[in-house]
This record gives structure tokens, sequence and C-alpha cells, in this order.
């Protein structure tokens, strides 16, 4: 009985001790991983001071023309900061981007929309610019503002306005049911429901992980999208390259 | 050989260990890109590339399943991949269904490591034999519960949402009540990934930073991860390498709640 509980107690010991070795070994891969990335922060923050003194040749000047819908996803927690906002916008607009849609998941920077537009100058809403016709000839950007309830919801406000329409007619036949959900269908159902913007070719992150936070499902499905960092840390220099590296890509869109 | 083989797979084991002190990704899903262009790389023919993509997909599967991933999902045939030349399709839908049957036997690396397998997609677009092969593999690992393995075949998210809808403006219809209303609950409970949680990491190889229209409904909190490896080239460190970042993403998010 003795020896059993002596083996009890050894191998419970052993079990610990292994414990704690599997945990500092975890915590020596982390903070490996953590020394990893600083070099490679460092050298990126070079790089994009390096490209906004205008010192890198191919970012000097390059046809954004191919970047038709631009989108900005903000994380939650640095939403607040409309301050970088603006100036990123401002950026934005000093490289030629027409047409911007910025999105955070709780719809905040939809309540800040018109504070955002006063600091702006001549920046107008997409959908006023779509309605009056004047898209393609403005000298300044349009923005969007869009949020959270603007993807699942709005797919749920379109679901049931196809169900409605179609109720009074009653569509059991097959062949109307294949006319009826359709994907161009969903999408004209969609933008009337006001939801249905443009597809963006490029999505920017900015937050603490390459994630897109619920931005409408149904826009990005060919979107590159691309991690910036945090808000906080945003530069100049790092927008141009994302922009610039986008102009690069050549999708076959599964051909 | 042997006991080399033997080493790396101790080496690999432990790794794992060390790895799941930290969270663990219950499901990670994994856009299967650079077959075509691995093969020509090494003047393959295109369906050799496809055949090292069969063996890399295997790869990861045991890999997730020793690392305690309960769910995989893999995008392996996209609609928009019909667009392709009609050799290359074949080509594709020959080795699936060879594959698929070899699955269903008893002795398969599927039953060896408990895979269920489900299929997610539009299947009424695939050939008969190809989705009679689909249909029985289901059956056939209905019984395995150690990893649920998701093969995204005639998939797009787009296709996913509309067809949610449909089915249920449908039940909807069924019902013939005159208060009905779509909820989201019920077009979330008729997509075809119904049967797994969101997936918590996203890999695409070949250094792509697309979705591709891949799971957009259901990736909002997703870690993506691009690699510029080729599919065929993906290899456990990349897995590890995955599962770290989203590990410290993880620990990110503690520290703000």
């Amino acid at each position: 009985m003795d020896f059993n509980k002596e083996s009890q107690v050894s191998c419970s010991w052993y079990a610990q001790i292994e414990n704690c070795l599997l945990q500092l070994l975890w915590h020596l891969i982390h903070v490996t991983i953590d020394l990893w990335y600083f070099p490679l922060g460092i050298a990126d923050v070079l790089e994009s001071y390096l490209i906004s003194w205008g010192l890198l040749g191919r970012y000097k000047s390059f046809n954004v023309t191919k970047l038709r819908y631009l989108a900005i996803v903000v994380d939650s927690e640095e939403v607040f900061q409309t301050s970088k906002i603006i100036k990123l916008l401002q950026w934005l607009e000093a490289v030629g981007i027409k047409h911007v849609c910025l999105y955070d998941n709780e719809g905040v920077l939809k309540k800040s929309k018109n504070f955002i537009l006063e600091k702006l100058d001549g920046t107008i809403l997409f959908w006023d610019a779509h309605e009056n016709d004047v898209l393609s000839d403005r000298q300044h950007m349009t923005l969007e503002f869009v949020s959270f309830s603007d993807g699942k919801e709005a797919v749920v406000k379109a679901a049931n306005v196809l169900f409605m329409k179609y109720s009074k007619s009653g569509a059991t036949d097959q062949n109307q049911k294949d006319e009826i959900f359709t994907e161009s269908q969903m999408s004209n159902t969609l933008k009337t429901v006001g939801s249905g913007g443009p597809k963006p070719d490029l999505l920017l992150v900015y937050g603490p992980a390459r994630c897109h936070l619920g931005f409408p499902a149904w826009r990005i499905p060919y979107t590159e999208i691309v991690h910036m960092g945090p808000l906080k840390s945003m530069n100049y220099g790092s927008l141009v390259k994302a922009i610039y590296k986008f102009t690069m890509v050549q999708p076959n869109y599964g051909k | 050989m042997e006991f080399l083989y033997k080493v790396v797979r101790f080496l690999i084991k432990c790794m794992f260990c060390v790895v799941s002190v930290g969270p663990i990704p219950s499901h990670i899903a994994f856009i299967m890109d650079g077959n075509r262009r691995f093969a020509k790389q090494r003047n393959m023919k295109v369906g050799a590339g496809h055949e090292a993509g069969y063996f890399a997909l295997m790869s990861m599967l045991i890999h997730c399943s020793e690392l305690g991933v309960k769910y995989v999902t893999a995008y392996a045939f996209s609609i928009d991949n019909f667009k392709r030349r009609t050799e290359e399709v074949e080509c594709l839908v020959d080795l699936m269904t060879e594959k698929f049957e070899s699955w269903c036997r008893e002795d398969s690396i599927v039953n060896m490591f408990g895979i269920r397998v489900h299929f997610s997609g539009n299947l009424q677009l695939l050939s008969e034999p190809l989705r009679d092969a689909a249909k029985k593999l289901t059956a056939a690992t209905v019984g395995n519960s150690r990893v649920f393995l998701t093969l995204c075949v005639a998939y797009t998210s787009t296709n996913e949402i509309v067809r949610a809808v449909e089915k249920s403006c449908e039940e909807k219809w069924a019902e013939d009540q005159e208060s009905s209303v779509i909820n989201l609950s019920d077009i979330e409970k008729r997509m075809y990934m119904v049967i797994a949680p969101d997936p918590d990491i996203i890999i695409r190889t070949s250094g792509e930073n697309r979705l591709s229209n891949f799971l957009l409904w259901q990736s909002a909190g997703s870690c993506l991860v691009s690699t510029s490896a080729m599919w065929p080239e993906i290899s456990f460190w990349h897995l590890i390498w995955a599962v770290l970042n989203f590990q410290r993403y993880q620990s990110l998010l503690k520290k703000k709640l």
C-alpha cells in the first residue's frame, strides 16, 4: 500500500515537472516569436519612411485606377480615434483613391459620418453621388459607412423581401425558383434594402489581426485582404506599399 | 531511414505537446491553392500537381488530428473551377472519385484516424459517379468522431447564401402562415457549413490574400493566414506557425477583456 502511495506521489511529481517544462518551453517559443517580429517591425517602419520621403522609386508614382473601390476595416477598440481616420482618408485622397468604404463592427463610424465628412473638403457620401450620377467625374472622394448590420442582417432583410414578394405569386415550380433564387437577384434585393454597395477590390484591416471582422460577406468574394496593424501605428508609407502591391496582383478567379 | 522517420515523428509529437499548452483552434480551414503552379515549376502534368495536393491534404489532416483540432475544412473544388479547361476538370473529378471510393474501405487512412467526412456545396452540379462516391463516403464515415472533415466541393459562399435563403423561403411557404418571417437562425441552420463552428483560422497557400468566395459568412472572427508555399509544399511547420500566431491573437484579445 505504501509502495502504491509512493509511486502515485512520484507520478504526480513527474507530471508537475513535465507540465512546468512544457509551460516554460511554450513561453520560450512565444518570446522567440516576439523577438522575430521585432526586427521585422523595425524594417517595415524604416521602409515606410523611405516610401514616405519618396526615396523608393517604384512607389513614387503608380497607376491606382485598378483600385476602383477600397474598404477600410477598423477594429472596435480603435474606432474612436476619429482624427486618425480622417488623416488616413486624407492620405487616400492624396494617393488618388476615389471611393472608400469605412467599416467597423458596431457602427461607430456611421454615427460619426457627419463629423468625418465635415473635416474632408468636398467629400460626399457614395450613395448621394450614385443617385446624382456623378460617381465618375468627381474631383474628390466618396465615402460609404458600413457596419455589421449591413452584412448578415441585410441578407435576412433581403430573404424576407424575396419571401414576401413571391409568396403572393405562389412560386412552387422548380423553374420559377431557379429564376428567383439567383446570385444576381440576391444582389439586386440587397440593393433595395440599402446594403448593395460595390464589391471592394482591396480591404485594409486596421486592428490586432488579419481578420475582416464581419465586413458584409456578399461584398468580399474576391477582395484582397491586407492587414495593416493597429490604427495607432498607421503610416503613409505602409499605406502606399499596400496599394502598390495590390496593383501588381493578377487574380485568376478560379480559372 | 525508419529510425530517422521515428525520430522525426517523436520530435513532431513533442512540438505538439508544447504548442498544446496554449489554446488549440477547434476549426482550421484550408484554401488549397497552388497545385498547378507546383506542377508547372517541376515540369509535371497538372494532374500530378493535384495528386501531390492530395498527399498534402492527408498530411495536414493527420497533423490536425494529432494536434487536437476537431474540425478541418478544405476548399477542394469551387464552382468557379468549372470554368477551367475540360481536361483539367475531368482529371480533378476522376481524382476525387477515386480517392473518395478508396476512403470508404475500413483500412483507409480516414477510418484509421477516425475522420468523419462531410461535403459542403451544390452537389447537384457534380457528375453522378462523383456525387454517389461523396454520398457513399459520408455514410461510410458517419461513425467516426475524432475529426470532422468538411470538403467544400462545387462550393462558393455566395451560392451557399442563396441556397440557404431559398431553403428558408421554401420552409416558410410550406408553413403557410400569414405572419411567417425569416430570421437569422433560419438562414444559418440551412447553410452547408452548419455542421461545424466558425473557423478559428483560414490558411491559404501560394501567397494570395483573397478568400475566393470561401466561408465568407463564417469568417468574421477568423485569423486569415497566407503563406507563400504552394499547397503541395505545406508542412507541419506552416501549421504550427499558424497556430502559434492564433495563440498570440488570443492572448491579445484576453488582455483587452
